[in-house]
């Protein structure tokens, strides 16, 4: 028997929004799974395509990541061409249903019906309130793995609260032990969220046990998974260490606990706000784990006298007088590349490593090696290199599928093929509006059209 | 019938450390039998790793290896003897799954390569897990938690404008490893089951940071589709607040977007807000604001303010210290803190299951195992006799 992807066979229903679970359904899709999202052109704002409102002025030139289309132009359909969207928005297929009416929730079920996995991320309070919870979900389908990963989960005070990755870095506890130590503010422009990128293996970790599981019961589950809860074990024995010994730990930066560790600043230009924004700053990562390292970084250093300091000579001595150390290490690295660092360290034995902006991971040798990037071409986006899946598999190699889908373009293969509906059906529920798109080019009636004048051209 | 989703499913551990010791507790949290092989004498080194319960140093007590070992056996055993490694392959014929975390080329050295152990076991999954992968230029290459930021993920992003980058709190990059490494465990699981044979999953941490979603990686077509950089630049808009703002007790944290204004004054209750800063864009008045602002938010507390601005849907968040989390009403009325007793430390608070699903259960079955505990217990089926253990440990073996 020919061996076939992982997950072929299992059929999926998205209805995720923003990161986590489009996230998690794009793991299942590369893994061979047929991912069908449900899109909602009559919701508003479309949280999956990341398409929220027309752009304001000067947001397509903002270095930043609001509004990344494609040559910094809106686009004819920028609900096909958002960079945020896009980087999961491949391997799955797009069907729209308008689930705010009692038919289109129908259609939903009956597509649920022919699902092996169901996966979403809305608020608790908004599935319940479409009509569309678990309860209803594994009634129709008692064979269905059933994810529901809102912020909160569903129990507890907070339940029907919103949430996100940046609020829950700060009710887990993660603000308060990270950014640096020597600013009584707590949270430092940390506008980067563990929680979004450990959600999505979780899951998918919960969906195949369900699988597995469901092969020897022949029944589906529920799995409640709060979003809040995966980075719980992350910070296990920190707050062990404050239920255990009443600690209350607090940031140390970038240093480690026990041993020399540091980021620092190496050949280029001084941080400011100019380079944070736009590039250029050049930063090595260096960690010395013990004796033999630090003689390897001595080594690498040519053994200059300071070195050779009672002060520096074992690991607690070293940890010590860790200020007065990174003093001496930034006046070496200031003097190199950080690439020519990271090399010349590590050929000694030092674990060492830059700082890589965008371009170094583009070009970055062992990425590239690896063929990690996946060159994908898309007919509203062209053709661009994404980055591809975290793991390989040796006898069940991973592949691209299918570009970012387009809003609808799979409408036809779901509502005929899968869901089995005859061609009068369709037509009379594409004349309601209760399927299909019925204006390609402004399917989304809330944002009204495109406005005129959206920085001179589309 | 199995009573646990992986109780049928049987792990060699030969990992240290954190993500894989992270992802094996996953497997045997929901019923794997995982065997955790450690180094005679000293063992896993996170055993050497605080915190320990009452700072006392001590083998038994360190707090990380105790979270992260639950559910587990130990047994000692040095791949480095040659009855060791006839052992190990003994050990290999009953087993599903080898998870190893130790750098590329180190189990081919001990001559402990897949090619070896598929002949003993055809069906074996093998995940590997390592900083670089088991191939590319820098497949030797050392690493910890903040070259793992720095070179796979997030860091160049953090921090201040004018200052270094800075990671994340804690290992956090490590231990969401584990989870990646778990997954696709399990992938290679379903296609064991399904399709009826074993495979390598080869596991690079760099690249998994790379893949993963986040604000910072889903920068990736963003920086390739505007031909710009994404760096360390301010997330605000216009006036509206965004980032960590005092309070009476401590410190919120907040973001609002242009669309969440109204929300916003909904939760101060002060609906002239909306005339007064007709246009939030405007970064000119954002003075004028934090003025009404700031002194608003100091007469609250960190928990009052979460809980206004959860009634009106707005993303405002605690800045919870440690104390905050234990003391959680949402943590704990959901059960997600665990009591295990453990027979050195005695019984004590452990982060719980990381959800919950029905038809299956998280389970505490037993604590993390003493050094070696399961030594008369797995060597023993093996046809080993308590005279051969101890011939076996005089030879520094077990």
């Amino acid at each position: 028997m020919a061996k076939t992807l992982p997950l072929e066979g299992i059929r999926v229903v998205d209805l995720s929004v923003i990161w986590a679970a489009p996230f998690t359904t794009w793991l299942m899709g590369c893994l061979g799974a047929e991912v069908i999202h449900v899109d909602n052109t009559q919701h508003m704002p479309d949280f999956h395509r990341m398409f929220t409102r027309w752009p304001f002025p000067g947001d397509l030139d903002l270095p930043g990541g609001r509004a990344g289309r494609p040559g910094r132009k809106v686009g004819e359909r920028p609900w096909n061409r958002d960079a945020m969207w896009a980087r999961i928005g491949w391997n799955r297929l797009s069907c729209a249903i308008n689930i705010d009416t009692p038919e289109g929730k129908e259609v939903a079920l009956r597509l649920v019906d022919k699902a092996d996995i169901f996966m979403e991320n809305n608020s608790a309070h908004a599935m319940e309130s479409l009509g569309l919870g678990p309860k209803v979900m594994m009634e129709r389908n008692p064979r269905l793995i059933c994810i529901n990963m809102p912020s909160w989960g569903r129990s507890g005070p907070y339940m029907n609260y919103v949430g996100w990755g940046a609020l829950h870095e700060a009710i887990g506890g993660h603000d308060w032990m990270r950014g640096y130590p020597d600013e009584e503010h707590p949270a430092h422009n940390v506008f980067r969220f563990h929680m979004d990128s450990t959600t999505g293996p979780t899951a998918l970790f919960g969906a195949i046990m369900g699988l597995i599981r469901r092969e020897k019961t022949g029944k589906g589950m529920w799995v409640d998974y709060a979003q809040m809860e995966s980075m719980f074990h992350h910070f296990g024995e920190i707050y062990m260490d404050a239920a255990w010994n009443g600690r209350d730990t607090r940031t140390i930066g970038n240093r480690h606990p026990t041993v020399v560790q540091g980021c620092y600043l190496c050949r280029g230009p001084e941080p400011t706000e100019e380079t944070a924004r736009y590039g250029g700053e050049r930063w090595i990562n260096i960690t010395i784990n013990n004796d033999e390292e630090w003689k390897g970084f001595c080594d690498a250093l040519g053994n200059p006298e300071w070195t050779k300091d009672e002060k520096f000579s074992d690991v607690l001595s070293r940890y010590k007088n860790h200020d007065e150390l990174d003093e001496h290490i930034s006046g070496w690295t200031r003097l190199h590349d950080n690439f020519e660092i990271f090399y010349m360290l590590q050929e000694k034995g030092v674990p060492a490593g830059p700082v890589q902006d965008w371009r170094d991971t583009y070009l970055d040798p062992q990425l590239n090696a690896r063929e990690f990037f996946q060159t994908i071409t898309q007919a509203d986006i062209g053709t661009f290199r994404y980055p591809g899946w975290p793991w390989k598999f040796s006898e069940t190699p991973l592949r691209v599928l299918n570009p970012p889908c387009m809003l609808g373009e799979h409408d036809d293969y779901v509502f005929r093929q899968v869901i089995g509906m005859s061609e009068d059906e369709v037509a009379e529920l594409t004349g309601k509006g209760t399927i299909g798109v019925l204006d390609k080019n402004a399917p989304y009636p809330w944002a009204g059209p495109m406005p005129e004048n959206i920085w001179g051209e589309k | 019938m199995a009573d646990q989703a992986l109780s049928d499913v049987k792990v060699l551990d030969l990992t240290q450390h954190f993500a894989g010791p992270y992802c094996t507790k996953m497997l045997a949290d929901f019923g794997a039998d995982v065997i955790k092989i450690e180094r005679p004498g000293e063992g896993d080194p996170s055993r050497r790793m605080g915190p320990f319960l009452n700072d006392e140093p001590h083998p038994e007590k360190s707090g990380i290896f105790l979270h992260l070992n639950t559910n587990k056996r130990s047994i000692t055993l040095n791949l480095k003897t040659a009855t060791g490694r006839n052992i190990f392959k003994e050990l290999m014929r009953d087993v599903d799954i080898l998870v190893e975390n130790f750098g590329p080329g180190v189990m081919e050295e001990l001559g402990l390569g897949y090619e070896v152990l598929e002949e003993i076991n055809p069906k074996l999954i093998m995940t590997r897990i390592s900083y670089f992968g088991q191939s590319g230029p820098y497949k030797d290459y050392k690493g910890s938690d903040i070259i793992a930021e720095g070179m796979g993920g997030p860091l160049y992003m953090m921090g201040l404008p004018d200052r270094e980058p800075v990671k994340y709190g804690d290992d956090t990059t490590l231990f969401g490893i584990g989870n990646y490494a778990a997954a696709a465990t399990m992938v290679a699981l379903f296609v064991a089951e399904h399709q009826g044979f074993g495979q390598v999953v080869d596991f690079g941490i760099m690249e998994a940071l790379q893949s993963c979603v986040n604000w910072q990686l889903t920068m990736h077509p963003t920086y390739q589709y505007k031909g710009a950089p994404v760096g360390r630049e301010t997330t605000a808009f216009g006036m509206l607040p965004t980032g960590g703002f005092p309070c009476k007790d401590g410190w919120v944290y907040m973001i609002v977007d242009p669309g969440w204004w109204p929300k916003l004054v909904a939760m101060m209750e002060m609906p002239e807000l909306m005339e007064k800063f007709s246009n939030v864009l405007d970064a000119t008045k954002k003075d004028e604001f934090d003025a009404i602002f700031y002194p608003w938010l100091l007469e609250r507390t960190k928990k009052e303010l979460h809980e206004m601005a959860g009634s009106v849907k707005l993303n405002v968040g605690a800045i919870n210290t440690m104390e905050d989390v234990l003391n959680d009403r949402h943590y704990n009325e959901r059960g997600a803190f665990a009591e295990i007793d453990h027979p050195v430390v005695g019984k004590l608070t452990y982060p719980g299951r990381p959800f919950t699903m029905t038809e299956t259960n998280w389970e505490i079955k037993r604590p993390a195992p003493l050094l070696g505990q399961h030594n008369e217990e797995v060597y023993g089926k093996l046809g080993y006799t308590r005279e051969d253990l101890v011939r076996l440990r005089e030879a520094g073996v077990i």
